[in-house]
């Protein structure tokens, strides 16, 4: 293979995205281990940035390094004891073997492996035209395809009634019940101070739904 | 640059490479020591505000004095106590200037020069956002104390809520330029969007401003409660950065404000002398940064749950009729996917502005309704309790003064 920086570039993302899965589930401190996951998903983004999908890339800094792995950062937070448990148990042969069959299938897609055994028609069988490169303004694209009634407009609606459930229900989650509406609300607590720990919990998980 | 390094007989590639690191180096220079004269416009101008003179000792106008404070910021002991998650701890301050610096790659000073020209300019805009979250967050966490801690909590739950009236405030010139690249936006910025959309300008500057974490946002830091919040165990170079961080940010706000809003380097004979460009984008960028001073030492600090409240009951459904309002009066006026000159641009412009005003006017007047209904009803609860037989506590005229 031609070195060239792309190829290089390309190795270092790859470095970074392994790298990091790798140290997510064999480090011990469950805090560490989110921020390894963080910089998996920095590689995979700037993989994405790599094959010409400047918005993808974005949208995955926005969304799974900006919300859902400060989630995760919040979970193990309100976890208590969190760095003096074991974040371990017996299940890693079961994922062993999950990740070696995912493995096993993706590669059997993307390489011309299945073919020259004599399967027809299981792999992708990418070439050099195929898939083509992406389009300069893939993002206009991707605009009206998701308004075109002929093509995502209802798979994009469903999804953001989807979303729009989970908030409610989020909120009416954290909603105080009938007799925490007779005690005075927060907003009158005199003093500047901490809202009450239960408060800030309930707070949270509405913050970071209407985030995806 | 790059034509410099080809003569000298390198191949493209590498030439291509080194002109940009040094570029990178250049311009992050440049960001770090302009913090310095930064640092003392903040000074001279907070000195003001509050009516006194400021740093006016070392050098003209007290102008060496930041360099004598950075010199010893850095000379000073970098203290780390036990306990404290070691890379965590040292990486959270690099990750804070990082951020923030991320931002200057997109910004076009001149209508040449431009470090590169994404056409996602304004998601990689709101991508650099996040990461400055992860970095109070790492701060808090690795220093291993309790303050640190809330505060990181407070910062981060203050930087998603505004995150959300921001990236939709950003949305609008997004709309109403056609364009997510910056250097976009600014071409097709023939009337201010200032002008335009003054609205989404409001909503710009107050979700920026909490995204700064500055005052009256600065809860993440309230001294009186949580000491310094999330930095309350750095010490040294590493709290240096931290604040350099904080005032590149505020400057920063001024200059996507400026870009996004004000026209960027627009102005007149900028198509002969580009390079007067990046004059007009300084001189626009310092509005914003007097803003941000502006209401940072005039408007006290705003406690959690109204924080929230602000953001959420009343920033984030604004800004969707914004947009929704915006989006609307740009596809129903005729003609306003081709604008390629002022002069078709002043009447959509106009409109907008109208439409734009009459929003502003009717927010004032629910504003105005819901002020006057908590003011009677603390008042109601007052005078309930000077009539009452004894007056239960101290929370009625802490409440009524408010």
């Amino acid at each position: 293979m031609e070195l060239t920086v792309e190829s290089l570039v390309f190795l270092l993302f790859s470095l970074i995205t392994l790298g990091g899965g790798l140290l997510v589930v064999t480090t011990r401190n469950l805090f560490h281990g989110a921020l390894f996951l963080m910089l998996s998903l920095f590689g995979v983004a700037g993989l994405f940035a790599l094959l010409t999908a400047p918005f993808l890339a974005g949208i995955q800094v926005v969304v799974y390094i900006g919300a859902i792995a400060i989630l995760i950062i919040f979970a193990i937070m309100l976890t208590p004891q969190v760095t003096a448990t074991r974040p371990s148990n017996n299940q890693w042969i079961a994922a062993l073997v999950v990740a070696v069959v995912l493995f096993a299938l993706l590669a059997s897609i993307v390489t011309p492996l299945m073919d020259e055994l004599g399967v027809e028609g299981w792999g992708a069988s990418f070439t050099e035209t195929d898939p083509p490169p992406v389009p300069e303004d893939s993002i206009a694209d991707l605009g009206a395809a998701f308004v075109d009634p002929q093509r995502f407009m209802l798979p994009f609606e469903v999804a953001s009634i989807l979303l729009m459930a989970a908030l409610v229900g989020a909120v009416m989650m954290v909603r105080p019940s009938r007799e925490d509406d007779e005690a005075p609300a927060p907003v009158e607590a005199a003093e500047v101070a901490e809202p009450a720990p239960p408060r800030a919990d309930a707070v949270e998980p509405v913050l970071v739904e209407s985030q995806e | 640059m790059t034509d410099f390094l080809i003569d000298l007989g390198l191949s493209r590639g590498l030439a291509v490479l080194i002109a940009k690191t040094l570029g990178v180096f250049a311009l992050a220079t440049i960001g770090l020591v302009w913090t310095i004269f930064l640092i003392w416009i903040e000074r001279k101008v907070a000195a003001r505000f509050q009516d006194r003179v400021g740093p006016n000792r070392a050098g003209p106008f007290g102008l060496v004095q930041s360099f004598a404070d950075a010199i010893k910021i850095i000379l000073k002991e970098d203290i780390m106590h036990r306990g404290v998650d070691r890379w965590v701890f040292n990486i959270a301050p690099l990750l804070s200037v990082m951020a923030v610096l991320m931002l200057w790659v997109v910004i076009p000073w001149t209508p040449t020069l431009v470090g590169v020209d994404l056409s996602v300019g304004v998601v990689y805009v709101i991508a650099a956002g996040a990461i400055s979250a992860i970095a109070i967050l790492m701060a808090g966490w690795g220093s291993n104390n309790k303050f640190a801690l809330l505060g990181a909590f407070r910062a981060v739950a203050q930087l998603i809520s505004y995150e959300v009236p921001t990236v939709l405030a950003l949305l609008v010139p997004v709309v109403l330029a056609g364009s997510m690249s910056l250097q976009g936006i600014v071409r097709e910025q023939h009337v201010m969007y200032a002008l335009a959309a003054p609205l989404t300008v409001l909503i710009f500057i107050i979700a920026s401003m909490a995204e700064l974490g500055r005052a009256p946002f600065d809860i993440l830091e309230a001294e009186s409660e949580l000491v310094a919040g999330y930095q309350v165990e750095y010490s040294g170079f590493k709290f240096g950065l931290f604040y350099v961080g904080e005032f590149l940010h505020a400057y920063t706000v001024g200059l996507t404000m400026a870009v996004f809003f004000l026209g960027g380097w627009r102005g007149p004979f900028v198509d002969d002398l580009p390079a007067l460009g990046a004059v007009y984008l300084f001189l626009k960028s310092f509005i914003g940064y007097f803003i941000v001073l502006w209401i940072r030492m005039t408007v006290p600090r705003v406690r959690v749950d109204q924080m929230l409240d602000l953001g959420w009951k009343f920033l984030v459904p604004l800004s969707l009729l914004n947009l929704v309002v915006v989006a609307l009066v740009w596809k129903i006026y005729p003609g306003t996917d081709s604008i390629d000159s002022f002069s078709e641009a002043i009447g959509p412009s106009l409109v907008l502005l109208v439409v734009n005003i009459l929003m502003i006017l009717g927010v004032g007047a629910v504003l105005r309704e819901q002020g006057r209904r908590e003011r009677e009803r603390i008042e109601a609860k007052q005078r309930a309790l000077e009539l009452g037989a004894e007056p239960v506590s101290d929370v009625a005229p802490a409440g009524a003064g408010r």
